[in-house]
């Protein structure tokens, strides 16, 4: 496995400032790849550590209704994976630092080339790649076209995993761990599972890599409270239903630089609480 | 898209990833919230497999309660008309609750309360698996919701009506193409959040592994029956055998106790819909290409960016994109070959039976029916006869109001053209 270093730098900086991470999922191409071009950095200077940049598909199934309708209205914009990563490519040029991750399932991945797909992925300065529905069993092959490129695999653990698939994905996988916290699709909820801290302890006996918690963090307690138990928080549902509420496009970037900042503030020292 | 082995993540995940694989075909591709579940299902399924208490409840209920076996039915004036063929129907319409999808519902509701599971889902596109579904619930007390496509549920009231007074909740998916395979996302869906509780009964041969090669099994009763049926009416085993495919779980039933027999020839029939040329079809292993879908590898229609096409069948249990994975790899192996019908010719096959036979069949079915023609062209062309053994999956009463507008359409354009 390669790696381009960035998650390294990122990591030991969040470290020094006793934090965790704030990783956005931002839904590529909703409503068009120009608006996600100016997102992105925006975030970045509101507080955003790192990025998920998420390539939408017709058949999202490990996604909830925003995500869902965020996806439509990407692919009815014509997005496409080659699209997405030219957008990395350009953002990257003026961002150097942050990580930035692809997210997309699996069959876009096949009709491009998995060759392809991580050589150019890397070219465009992408730094690692999550596949919702390619656990690492079913890997190998990715892996093998992902071992010659500077691009590391994120894989996920949720609450059902058991011991020997927690050290599995210790393992296989690259960049951080991704936490799942609630069973079922991605969207917001109004509270976290209830067992986040116990889950969570059981991976932060074996981890070898930092953990960051996705899957229905809304408010700024919230990701408080995954900030302290793991190593890195990811909203996404939640920073897109920021932005329908608004119209101009203007106005969703102010009010998902505004929503991120809030999330960041509580974000200082969340690690020297543990 | 060949299977890369000796991959640098070690011997151990080369073996596991082989585990429950077709060939290339099939896998475990799903969210990991779902992993553990599939392991757990898979030692379940280990267990009972092998278990006879468990195999003797389930023959139990297919002979009193489903009424198993099933006839072999030399269909006379069918083949009298075909000319060339001698033509057998296996008469899975015959089934409790219209069609072969109960053999595999009843076999998982007793595996799902081994599992401790209160609560059944499942995805339905024609309405008969959701009707076979309900029906295993009812029987056995659990909680039972099916997820069914919008434009589904238009085309096949009569078996919404039917789920519900079975008990079941039919929950309308308005995402996508409202069919089949958004009902299915829709059913993965529910199953990440309710999975400690909840058993997911796939209705085909597709999803993650073990569900395709456990559903394979379940439906295979279908062939280890004919087989035994038409060796006593014949004296020996049929020149080919017959049968629709969608996700082909009717035709992988029959077909699996005759792959050994390299003197049968296998055909699936697929759904051209309103032309493989016109891209409105559901023919995955005519056209398809090699993706992932639904938990696993197989034929799967989908454009140049990897998004998957809607198919398009006038039967909506052929109306899906992707097909088992075991067919995916009898294909490719040239084990079995697939030809596809169209919905007008479907439609012929239909009312042919209807007329010849007095048996209406499933617009699935009909398909099987149909190819008949061609395949009586074909042995004619060769000079011969040929003895055929055809799965009638199901019947065709839940078709009838749906048929009845097509077929009129049919005679005016007839009548016109």
């Amino acid at each position: 496995m390669q790696s381009s270093g960035r998650f390294e730098a990122l990591f030991k900086r969040l470290s020094a400032e006793a934090r965790a991470g704030l990783y956005p999922f931002v839904a590529a191409g909703d409503p068009n790849l120009a608006f996600t071009r100016r997102l992105i950095p925006a975030l970045a200077a509101a507080g955003a550590d790192g990025f998920e940049i998420g390539v939408p598909f017709s058949d999202p199934l490990a996604d909830g209704p925003t995500i869902q309708r965020a996806s439509m209205r990407s692919l009815k914009g014509g997005t496409t994976l080659r699209g997405v990563i030219d957008l990395v490519a350009e953002v990257r040029a003026e961002a150097p630092d942050p990580p930035m991750v692809l997210m997309t399932y699996y069959n876009p991945i096949i009709a491009f080339g998995l060759k392809e797909f991580c050589a150019e992925a890397a070219r465009a300065g992408a730094d690692a790649v999550i596949v919702p529905d390619l656990p690492p069993e079913e890997a190998g092959e990715l892996l093998k076209a992902m071992a010659e490129v500077p691009l590391e695999p994120i894989f996920m653990l949720a609450p059902t995993s058991t011991d020997a698939r927690i050290d599995l994905v210790n393992r296989s996988g690259g960049g951080f761990i991704y936490y799942v916290a609630q069973m079922g699709v991605t969207g917001a909820r109004d509270t976290l599972a209830p067992d986040l801290g116990g889950a969570l302890e059981r991976i932060n006996r074996v981890k070898n890599r930092p953990v960051a918690v996705g899957f229905g963090i809304k408010t700024p307690e919230q990701a408080a409270e995954a900030g302290a138990l793991g190593d890195g928080v990811i909203v996404g549902s939640a920073l897109i239903d920021v932005m329908e509420n608004e119209d101009a496009e203007e106005e969703k970037i102010g009010a998902a630089c505004r929503y991120i900042a809030s999330l960041r503030s509580v974000l200082e020292k969340s690690r020297t609480t543990t | 898209m060949p299977r890369l082995n000796g991959t640098d993540c070690g011997d151990e995940m080369e073996k596991i990833a082989n585990k429950g694989r077709f060939g290339i075909f099939g896998g475990r591709y799903v969210p990991e919230t779902l992993m553990p579940a599939l392991e757990e299902l898979e030692a379940a399924y280990d267990e009972v497999r092998e278990d006879p208490a468990f195999k003797a409840e389930l023959a139990a209920i297919l002979d009193k309660y489903v009424g198993r076996p099933t006839p072999l039915y030399h269909a006379a004036r069918l083949s009298g008309e075909l000319g060339s063929l001698k033509i057998y129907l296996k008469r899975e319409d015959l089934c409790h609750t219209g069609a072969h999808k109960i053999n595999n519902t009843l076999a998982q509701v007793l595996l799902a309360k081994r599992l401790g599971k209160k609560r059944i889902i499942a995805e339905t596109g024609a309405g008969q698996h959701g009707v076979a579904t309900a029906t295993a619930a009812a029987l056995f007390g659990l909680e039972c919701d099916v997820y069914m496509g919008e434009e589904d549920i238009d085309r096949q009231a009569l078996n919404v009506f039917r789920m519900r007074l079975l008990g079941a909740r039919v929950i309308p998916v308005t995402s996508g193409s409202r069919t089949l395979k958004d009902a299915t996302n829709e059913t993965l869906r529910d199953w990440t959040a309710s999975v400690r509780t909840t058993h997911y009964i796939i209705g085909s041969v597709v999803g993650p592994d073990p569900f395709p090669r456990m559903i394979r099994d379940f439906q295979s009763v279908i062939g280890r029956e004919a087989r035994g049926q038409i060796l006593e009416a014949e004296g020996r085993l049929p020149d080919v055998c017959v049968a629709c495919v969608g996700g082909g779980s009717n035709a992988i039933g029959l077909f699996h106790p005759f792959l050994d027999d390299a003197g049968v020839e296998l055909i699936g029939v697929e759904a051209a819909g309103r032309g493989i040329e016109t891209g409105e079809h559901g023919a995955s292993l005519n056209a398809g290409r090699v993706g992932v879908l639904h938990g696993c590898q197989m034929f799967l229609l989908y454009d140049d960016d990897g998004q998957i096409i809607p198919a398009h069948s006038v039967s909506a249990g052929l109306d899906y994109p992707g097909v088992g994975p075991e067919h995916s790899f009898i294909k490719d192996s040239g084990r079995a070959r697939y030809h596809a019908i169209g919905d007008t010719d479907a439609l012929r096959g239909f009312k042919r039976l209807s007329l010849l036979e007095g048996i209406i069949p499933a617009l699935e079915s009909a398909h099987a029916i149909a190819f008949l023609s061609v395949l009586a062209e074909e042995v004619r062309q060769a000079g011969g006869t040929k003895t055929v053994l055809v799965c009638l999956s199901g019947r065709g009463d839940k078709d009838v109001q749906q048929a009845e507008g097509l077929l009129r359409e049919l005679s005016d354009d007839e009548a016109k053209g």
